[in-house]
């Protein structure tokens, strides 16, 4: 009993039965029917499932981009339904970071701007951005090139620049949504390994929505979705064993 | 479960100081300069008509109160119509209703073109949203934007009106057309002409900023790229 009090003291993420309709003009499309899941500080897990089967809506859902239709989702047990538009956007500044499969870098800001731009948001002054931001850029390889624009800068650099970001405000989730999705292999390796290695480092829960088998490798558990459910969730030991099947399927 | 209540919750505050929108909003307007220039290009054009209305009236004035025969001679030939003793001559009705319309298209112009402007900038503001944006954010952004553009459209739109103007009466009435313009009226006018300039960029900005502001992030990324 006092096992299980534990286990959700250290519960960064809790989603409890959430439900999530989309209406189109006519229909209402249910993506997510009913999801339970329990995620503790400093895990990595991957979201595998299909397209079409709900990981991004429910990616959305965690990271306070969307709201459930029913059910609750839990970030340090508070229910993020509950909270007001600035309780919402301090939680997207400071506890959150995101990382996407667009990169989603702001283009007409230098590489320093985009990993300074959430610490302005957070009250930090301009020199302690500044430093920060350049260790961060630092730390993602690309400390010589804080100057340059968006354009300037290849996909795997774009997504650095992303990842330093997303570290800005020492979040305590990160939520990749298919980080890898728009790179090709050995850029999308050096990625998996950086957010690894800050998983590890920074004890970052990271979170990420991908179809990438790479991914499998590095995760500490994987929640595979199909037709917005949780169809199982595979501790990394069981993994291994059953990756050759995995291989299959998803080839 | 027990649940946590907004009090025990730490002091939950995120910011955009004054001074870093200003900079963010100038660094925006730089490199888009193509676009912001499209966008001003029509306050340009009519700040530059209402200044222009505006050092007309005040040099016809000028003309009247010199008392030079021939020159008043000459506005009557050109069909003006003079104003009583001691009244200073103001812009006919057509005038002032060209002058409205031009003003209304103008800020339908503005609107237009900020509108798609800001369909542009969807992924952008999604993404700020992301980083703990607050919607007044996006708002003060647009605003500071817009103010700027106003600023620089309408002042560089009221001198070339008053340019024009004066020298387009220089070479039909000559030197007395310049001579007896009264300096504080026309100090108010381009002073008017910039507040005008900007009160109509600030007006066109307001639906797109206002609309951008409200999406949610998650639409605001999956829209147009």
């Amino acid at each position: 009993m006092r096992d299980r009090e534990n286990q959700t003291a250290n519960n960064i993420v809790r989603v409890s039965r959430v439900v999530k309709d989309f209406k189109l003009s006519k229909s209402v499309v249910h993506v997510l029917k009913g999801v339970d899941l329990e995620i503790k500080t400093g895990e990595y897990i991957s979201i595998m499932g299909p397209s079409g089967s709900g990981k991004t809506t429910l990616f959305n859902m965690i990271g306070g981009l969307d709201k459930p239709t029913s059910g609750s989702v839990f970030i340090d047990e508070i229910d993020i339904s509950q909270l007001d538009a600035y309780e919402l956007a301090w939680l997207r500044c400071r506890k959150i970071g995101y990382i996407f499969q667009t990169f989603n870098i702001i283009q007409v800001m230098t590489a320093l701007e985009n990993v300074t731009l959430p610490m302005i948001f957070a009250g930090v002054s301009d020199d302690d951005a500044r430093e920060k931001g350049m260790e961060l850029l630092d730390i993602v390889g690309l400390k010589k090139r804080f100057q340059h624009k968006p354009s300037e800068l290849s996909g795997g650099q774009q997504q650095r620049v992303a990842i330093a970001r997303a570290l800005a405000n020492d979040p305590a989730i990160i939520l990749a949504d298919e980080p890898t999705g728009n790179l090709d292999l050995s850029t999308g390796e050096e990625i998996i390994k950086l957010l690894k290695l800050l998983s590890r480092e920074k004890g970052v829960t990271i979170i990420s929505a991908t179809h990438d088998l790479k991914m499998l490798n590095v995760s500490d558990r994987v929640i595979w979705i199909s037709d917005g459910r949780i169809e199982k969730i595979e501790d990394r030991e069981e993994l291994s064993i059953s990756l050759g099947q995995i291989g299959d399927k998803w080839k | 479960m027990q649940k946590k209540t907004k009090a025990n919750l730490p002091q939950k505050q995120v910011v955009l100081p004054f001074a870093k929108s200003v900079e963010i909003a100038v660094k925006s307007i730089q490199s888009r300069f193509f676009r912001t220039l499209i966008t001003t290009m029509s306050l340009i054009l009519a700040i530059s008509f209402y200044c222009y209305i505006k050092t007309n009236s005040h040099i016809i004035t000028g003309i009247f109160f010199s008392e030079d025969k021939i020159a008043i001679q000459a506005l009557f030939e050109q069909g003006y119509e003079l104003p009583g003793d001691g009244e200073k001559y103001t812009a006919t009705p057509k005038e002032r209703w060209i002058l409205f319309l031009s003003l209304l298209v103008c800020v339908v112009g503005i609107v237009n073109t900020q509108l798609m402007a800001v369909s542009d900038r969807f992924r952008e503001i999604g993404t700020m949203k992301c980083l703990g944006a607050l919607d007044r954010f996006v708002v003060r952004l647009f605003l500071i934007e817009a103010t700027l553009q106003g600023l620089i459209g309408s002042a560089i739109g009221a001198l070339a009106g008053a340019i024009i103007a004066l020298g387009g009466s220089l070479i039909r009435f000559g030197n007395v057309a310049i001579a007896f313009v009264n300096l504080n009226d026309m100090v108010i006018s381009i002073a008017a002409s910039v507040f005008l300039g900007c009160f109509l960029s600030i007006l066109g900005v307001l639906y797109p900023a206002l609309l951008a502001a409200r999406m949610q992030p998650v639409e605001a990324m999956r829209g147009r790229d």
